[in-house]
């Protein structure tokens, strides 16, 4: 199950549980005190710990191999709730010279990762031995580490897409918030596993060329800005290869909205009324 | 070689700008009985001379696998490098556990001598009374590194601590240039011959030397008396590459082998072998 797409319920925490008479709203940003104490202090308790929704989300991530390398894509929107707030973040990022992240989920959970794995890699650039972590380090790595999370009860609230390309290898494995972690031919992340993937499957071949693979996930771009409400028509593809990471400038598809299927489309939906 | 007054402690300096503590771990070092190092461009192998404390005992073991792609030898304070042993291969264990790929073996080597230097460096401590040569795989290849209870690691070809280790360097020192592209049979033949030196007058036999291999696609293995035997007596059969024979997963090397003179040694007649006060090390 994939908890990306799980859109942020409102500005105002309260608790589900609560009679009307707690559910004060508080107007402040400082935490307010315990679910059974309907007073509020100017005492700061510590910060929550136990991690209930996010609230700024982007939306799916796709991954494919091809001859050369590995592609990522994903579209550069951040929703906050139902509002698509965010029209210029960049979901893909480089680690190190032989793999590329993409994260779908909650954005600042994305960047307290890069903190991590940009502190990693420094670590692994300093040794300056010859060897360097390659995408199995860097998947197994980051699998413990939401793991590591879900068992707090605090988890980091993304879906993750791995790519890179080692000694020739390409490698492409996704890790969820809970800890679950694949690898596959090609990816996706939460509305991509339902529109993007059964495209992959009838269309993605193993010695695809760079450019029908670019083809073939433009195509499952296109899709999902027709049919996900989070996702924009602004996207960036990150390719790996031997030579390394490169993330394109973002750009835009041309869409089509004249199509017989898009005129009526409550059409072919029966109803009572 | 007593320096009274500024060796009791390791965090105290000497006039000299030494710490003698540690100068004197180190002479535990050299007390231990032989281990032997020397690579190739595909395998490493470590060799010991294996001595028996007693008649009725067995002699220690001085050959550990780390993991799969790591093994140690080690000369002086056997306990010291069991403990020693027991951190490396955790810390093996946990970077797999974390990384889902063989701990580099350069990166171990300096995490054991950043944790020997800690010893030299803490008033409430000792140094670690024992020598290390590390052999083990990495992205770039096959090395053997040696670790100093003072904290130091040096990276070798070929090198040997311990007892008598001295006519086994000479050995090497003569012989390494043609290491790189030895075979594997050709490199623990080299190794033996090394361990010979630094027996002098004893036979060598499977009951007084031990081997290890770590190669390319090999995982570290420690042989037993057998297979060691087999390649002990190949030594003196020289011409004939009897060593295709010998290992079961031998790949089979149709090379000929030149036939190695050993003279007699370059030790005389051996009266005290050399051994420290105290039966700890070995």
């Amino acid at each position: 199950m994939d908890f990306s797409n799980f859109q942020a319920p409102g500005m105002y925490p309260y608790h589900a549980s609560s009679s009307s008479k707690q559910a004060e709203k508080s107007y402040v940003d400082h935490p307010i005190m315990g679910p059974h104490n309907s007073s509020f202090t100017l005492m700061p308790e510590a910060p929550s710990k136990h991690t209930k929704y996010p609230y700024v989300t982007g939306t799916s991530v796709l991954g494919v191999k091809y001859k050369d390398g590995v592609l990522l894509a994903s579209d550069t929107a951040a929703s906050y709730g139902s509002t698509v707030r965010y029209k210029s973040v960049q979901r893909l990022k480089a680690v190190g010279k032989t793999t590329a992240l993409g994260a779908s989920g909650e954005i600042s959970d994305f960047q307290a990762i890069n903190e991590l794995l940009d502190q990693l890699i420094t670590n692994d650039y300093m040794w300056d031995d010859g060897n360097n972590l390659g995408p199995v380090e860097i998947h197994n790595y980051l699998n413990r580490l939401m793991y590591g999370r879900r068992n707090k009860f605090d988890p980091l609230w993304n879906s993750l897409v791995l790519g890179g390309v080692k000694n020739g290898q390409q490698y492409l494995g996704v890790v969820t918030m809970i800890g679950v972690h694949y690898v596959d031919d090609h990816v996706a992340t939460g509305f991509g596993n339902h529109l993007a993937r059964p495209i992959f499957r009838d269309e993605w071949r193993a010695d695809m060329t760079h450019e029908e693979a670019v083809a073939l996930l433009e195509k499952c771009m296109l899709v999902l800005f027709y049919r996900d409400r989070s996702a924009i028509n602004k996207f960036q593809i990150a390719n790996v290869t031997e030579a390394g990471v490169h993330i394109s400038e973002p750009y835009a598809l041309q869409t089509n909205w004249s199509y017989k299927a898009f005129e009526n489309p409550t059409a072919g939906a029966v109803g009572s009324w | 070689m007593f320096r009274n007054q500024y060796d009791t402690d390791v965090t105290t300096w000497s006039p000299a700008g030494r710490l003698h503590q540690v100068e004197y771990a180190m002479e535990a070092v050299k007390q231990g009985s032989a281990a032997i190092g020397l690579r190739s461009k595909t395998h490493v192998v470590l060799a010991t001379v294996n001595k028996a404390s007693s008649e009725l005992s067995s002699y220690q073991k001085k050959l550990f696998k780390i993991d799969n792609h790591i093994g140690i030898a080690m000369a002086g304070l056997t306990a010291d490098g069991r403990v020693l042993s027991r951190y490396m291969r955790s810390e093996c264990v946990t970077h797999n556990f974390v990384y889902e790929s063989p701990l580099p073996v350069g990166r171990l080597v300096v995490q054991v001598a950043d944790k020997a230097q800690v010893c030299t460096q803490r008033s409430w401590k000792r140094p670690y009374g024992v020598g290390l040569l590390v052999a083990g795989l990495d992205e770039t290849g096959p090395h053997l590194y040696q670790n100093c209870p003072s904290g130091n690691y040096f990276e070798f070809h070929a090198f040997a601590i311990g007892s008598r280790s001295q006519a086994a360097k000479t050995y090497l020192e003569r012989k390494f240039e043609s290491f790189m592209d030895c075979s594997k049979v050709e490199l623990v033949r080299h190794a033996l011959h090394a361990v010979k030196e630094s027996l002098q007058e004893e036979e060598l036999s499977s009951a007084n030397c031990g081997v290890a291999i770590v190669g390319i696609g090999e995982p570290f293995v420690i042989l037993d008396s057998k297979s060691l035997q087999a390649y002990i007596d190949s030594l003196e059969e020289g011409k004939n590459d009897q060593a295709a024979k010998l290992e079961v997963e031998e790949e089979g090397n149709a090379a000929v082998i030149e036939r190695q003179d050993i003279s007699g040694g370059a030790g005389v007649g051996v009266g005290a072998e050399g051994e420290g006060p105290t039966d700890m090390e070995t």
